[in-house]
């Protein structure tokens, strides 16, 4: 049950469980969404982030579990809901014949209230498209159309699933700027994505998905502090030397290194997190010349919510 | 007063609903082919191929052997061809290749003989309209004088026969086809499932189909009609409002069905195979191309159900023969129900994601 009253909370999520065949897609979510703040659900493909999203949405009926936004349910109040959301689904494909004000007046009509469409193309950056075919525009355009439509209604809850995937640097740049135009006039948007960059730069606080249960939930300031690591240490051998890096060999570097996790393979090297580069980087270069381990690669990062993701499962976000 | 910048202006939405079915349908130039062009194109070759032509000269073998005065009475009677053969080879030849319908050669007594195959009716006729040019050549005089007449009656021919059907093929073709490509295709790119994210009214979506269909019937009606009229001379006996009824709730009967076959289905291919299973019976079995009594009376309670059959036959009752809407009240009442309930079927069982 939603105890949280309405004024303090624009969505609650409770218990939250959705079954598909043999695959449980949401397994026991819990999330709280103050007004005003931008939340991100940041997981890998597959976590349950676009089931969870599109239950909150109402367009998909959970298992079990209670799903309050803005103070009201599916249930009771589903038409005067979907009046106050502004909704982007991940592969909505807007129909190519039409133009873009066409399609911008088409979803307006639908809105008992609303904002001018021309105001809505301004804030979308589309005005020389205005007359243009969807068939015509760019990944980025059509994405910031499909913004529009979610935004042609004046929403107070504003949902994104996954807004930047499949669009390149500059575009997703673009659509960032958009969402921070949004924050800043005070909407709530709650977003899934599986781009830590795009999580740690839009997001207040964010909720790492990841088997259809939210790992840790904080700001990502706190997250990455949370890892007690001062940086990442990423280091590779000789590859002749790789067979003679034994399990216990890698466990014997590492606490030399006093990292606060163990070691993680990637990238044809290891990764640890460390708290005090300055004494880890002499230590570990210390303990491998002892086991006459010839270094290849040796590099350093300031921890990141990928990280943070690593550290909790065990894998990166983007293995999927 | 400053008229108000077009943007400003918000239209009901089911009003933007049609106008985006409208839009989509004339930027698609494939789609007016194939329900303007195409039905144009088929009533033009049938009609030709269909056209009444005069009776073709009826050709008769006539041997060197028989007596001259043969081959002129022939050549000089209406309908008749003489064509000289040189020997019996020569005429067994003709007759086989049907190149002639009879071949008369001279008898031992005198007289002539006629060789042909009675099992074909065409010799069968022959044999009769030869013989009577032989007889009248020789000096036969017929006890009762005979005056032929010959008539063509429009609303007999192939042609008034068959612009009817295809106008009523073209109805459930182009309300079955284009609202089950346009829904399939919403579905498919996820756009139904974004649209029902929207406080869009469901049935307001679909209602904007039929309404749609409105705006395109009056073109193909007009089109097809027009083209029958003006290039066939097929009559149109009925008061134009009459058709104009029939055709209405035809359109809007075939439409709903056409959302009942796009309910479901998620792919073009699972769409078209269904609308074929759908349509193929009335293509058969609705009289379009010939009369439906042409099938055993044990089916034809099947065949008065189908929607496709009422409006073929409400559409030859009142362009052929002038019937009022009374007169058709009955398939008017049949089509009805065919709009009904598949409308409120589809309506129910819509997969919208």
């Amino acid at each position: 049950m939603a105890t949280a009253s309405p004024l303090t909370r624009a969505l609650v999520v409770r218990g939250l469980r959705k079954r598909y065949d043999d695959v449980v897609a949401v397994n026991g979510l819990d999330l709280e969404v103050f007004p005003g703040e931008c939340f991100g659900l940041l997981g890998p493909n597959g976590a349950g982030k676009t089931t969870t999203i599109e239950i909150c949405e109402g367009l998909t009926a959970p298992d079990e579990g209670d799903v309050v936004v803005l103070g009201r349910t599916w249930a009771e109040s589903g038409r005067d809901l979907r009046e106050r959301l502004g909704i982007q689904l991940q592969e909505t494909q807007l129909a190519e014949k039409l133009t873009v004000l066409e399609t911008l007046q088409l979803f307006r009509s639908f809105y008992t209230h609303g904002r001018p469409v021309d105001d809505v193309i301004a804030l979308v950056s589309l005005e020389e498209k205005r007359r243009a075919r969807v068939s015509a525009l760019s990944g980025g355009q059509k994405q910031r159309l499909a913004l529009g439509c979610a935004l042609v209604g004046d929403p107070e809850l504003v949902f994104l699933d996954e807004p930047t995937t499949g669009l390149d640097p500059q575009a997703r740049r673009q659509v960032w700027e958009l969402v921070e135009q949004l924050k800043a006039g005070g909407r709530t948007i709650v977003l899934t994505t599986h781009y830590m960059e795009e999580a740690e730069r839009l997001c207040d606080r964010v909720a790492i998905v990841d088997h259809g249960r939210v790992m840790a939930l904080d700001t990502p300031r706190r997250l990455v502090a949370g890892l007690g690591a001062d940086q990442i240490v990423f280091f590779s051998v000789a590859e002749d030397a790789v067979s003679r890096l034994t399990p216990d060999a890698l466990e014997a570097v590492g606490s030399a290194a006093g990292a606060t996790h163990p070691a993680r393979a990637t990238d044809g090297g290891w990764e640890l997190a460390v708290a005090a580069t300055h004494e880890a980087i002499p230590a570990l270069l210390a303990e491998l010349e002892r086991r006459s381990l010839p270094l290849a690669e040796l590099r350093t990062h300031l921890p990141t919510l990928e990280d943070v993701f690593v550290s909790l499962t065990g894998r990166a976000l983007r293995d999927g | 007063m400053a008229e108000p910048r077009r943007a400003d202006r918000i239209r009901p939405a089911i009003v933007e609903l049609t106008l985006v079915r409208l839009r989509e349908f004339v930027r698609e130039p494939e789609a007016m082919f194939w329900v303007f062009g195409f039905p144009l194109l088929l009533a033009l070759g049938l009609g030709i191929a269909f056209r009444n032509r005069p009776p073709e000269s009826v050709r008769i073998g006539v041997l060197q052997s028989a007596p001259a005065e043969v081959a002129s009475s022939l050549d000089s009677a209406a309908g008749l061809t003489a064509e000289r053969l040189a020997d019996d080879s020569a005429g067994a030849r003709a007759l086989r290749n049907a190149d002639v319908a009879l071949v008369v050669a001279p008898a031992a007594d005198g007289g002539i003989e006629y060789r042909f195959d009675p099992s074909r009716p065409d010799a069968r006729a022959a044999r009769q309209l030869a013989d009577d040019a032989v007889q009248r050549g020789a000096g036969r005089r017929d006890p009762l004088a005979v005056q032929e007449a010959t008539i063509s009656e429009r609303g007999s021919r192939y042609i008034d026969f068959f612009i009817p059907g295809l106008l009523g093929l073209n109805l459930m073709g182009s309300g079955v086809w284009s609202i089950g490509f346009a829904v399939v295709t919403a579905r498919k790119q996820k756009l139904l499932k974004r649209l029902v994210a929207t406080p869009m009214s469901r049935a307001q979506y679909l209602m904007s189909f039929l309404l749609s269909r409105l705006f395109f019937l009056v073109l193909e009606v007009g089109a097809l009609v027009g083209f029958g009229v003006l290039v066939f001379d097929v009559p149109l006996r009925g008061s134009l409002g009459t058709l104009a009824v029939v055709c209405l709730v035809a359109a809007l009967t075939f439409s709903a069905i056409g959302l009942l076959v796009s309910s479901r289905a998620r792919t073009v291919e699972a769409v078209s195979g269904l609308a074929n299973l759908v349509m193929l019976p009335m293509w058969i079995f609705s009289g379009v191309f010939f009369s439906s009594a042409n099938f055993p009376q044990a089916i034809q309670p099947f065949i008065q159900a189908l929607p496709l059959t009422a409006t073929v036959d409400a559409l030859r009752e009142v362009m052929l023969r002038g019937a009022p809407l009374t007169s058709v009240a009955g398939e008017l009442v049949l089509l009805a129900a065919w709009l009904v309930v598949p409308f409120v079927v589809a309506l129910k069982v819509f997969r919208w994601r």
